[in-house]
């Protein structure tokens, strides 16, 4: 997994690519707990992602949760499909923000 | 192709999961799983294994033993390890309307195969987890 941090209009953008799975996904964790306890918007771009397991899936859910308890936006961008099945099987499609680019995904128009 | 296209023993270990999942896709492919049933099963085996890894063996060291066969139209898959017996009462999938963290895997795995079942284990401690799945490509 490659995880790479960086700020875009006023928010977090953390884009993953590769495999997100159990050797990576406490890191991956980490990163989104203590970026969404400050309340700042945070944006997850998925487009490079080519596997996510549920230990990927559960680092996403906890900051969907923290950035809620903190009134903080948190969205996923740019979904890529090997994500996007996973995400349905889940049928987490539904609970999360997502939008088709990081713009979108920061607060303009959603899917 | 019919037999077994896999059977082998891997490191439970988070580093391992990559490598499994390159056997088992190549594997499932060998017995005519399609691109998504293809995937599927590799989801449904690196989450089974990952709860070997997490609530079996708790992070000590230990290994799996992963058998992928196929048997008329279905494919089973077969991992064994050395853990402590876990009681299958206990390994239960989460109802997804519930928004947590955990419990995801064991979802994923029933709601990707056709059958999940806890066998009892060929000697007298481990366990042996038998999933199968109907191979569309095998009619």
């Amino acid at each position: 997994m490659k995880l790479d941090r960086r700020e875009q209009n006023g928010a977090i953008v953390v884009a993953l690519a590769g495999e997100v799975d159990l050797a990576h996904s406490p890191a991956l964790r980490k990163v989104l707990m203590d970026e969404t306890l400050s309340g700042r918007t945070v944006v997850v771009d998925l487009s490079g992602v080519e596997y996510i397991d549920s230990s990927g899936i559960a680092a996403l859910v906890e900051g969907y949760q923290m950035a809620k308890q903190k009134s903080g936006r948190f969205a996923l961008a740019a979904v890529s499909a090997p994500a996007a099945r996973v995400l349905k099987l889940a049928r987490l499609d539904q609970v999360f923000i997502i939008g088709d680019d990081i713009e979108a995904a920061i607060g303009g128009s959603l899917v | 192709m019919d037999g077994v296209a896999l059977d082998q023993a891997f490191a439970a270990a988070p580093e391992s999961l990559s490598t499994v999942r390159r056997h088992v896709a190549e594997a499932a492919r060998q017995l005519g799983c399609g691109g998504d049933d293809a995937a599927d099963v590799v989801l449904a085996v690196d989450e089974a294994l990952q709860n070997i890894i997490r609530h079996g063996y708790q992070g000590e060291p230990g290994e799996v033993g992963i058998r992928i066969e196929a048997d008329g139209t279905r494919l089973i898959v077969t991992l064994t390890d050395s853990a402590p017996t876990v009681d299958p009462e206990r390994v239960r999938p989460r109802d997804l309307d519930d928004l947590r963290p955990g419990g995801l895997g064991t979802r994923f795995m029933r709601d990707i195969m056709d059958e999940v079942a806890f066998l009892p284990p060929y000697s007298g401690t481990g366990n042996r987890l038998r999933m199968t799945k109907h191979i569309r490509g095998r009619g």
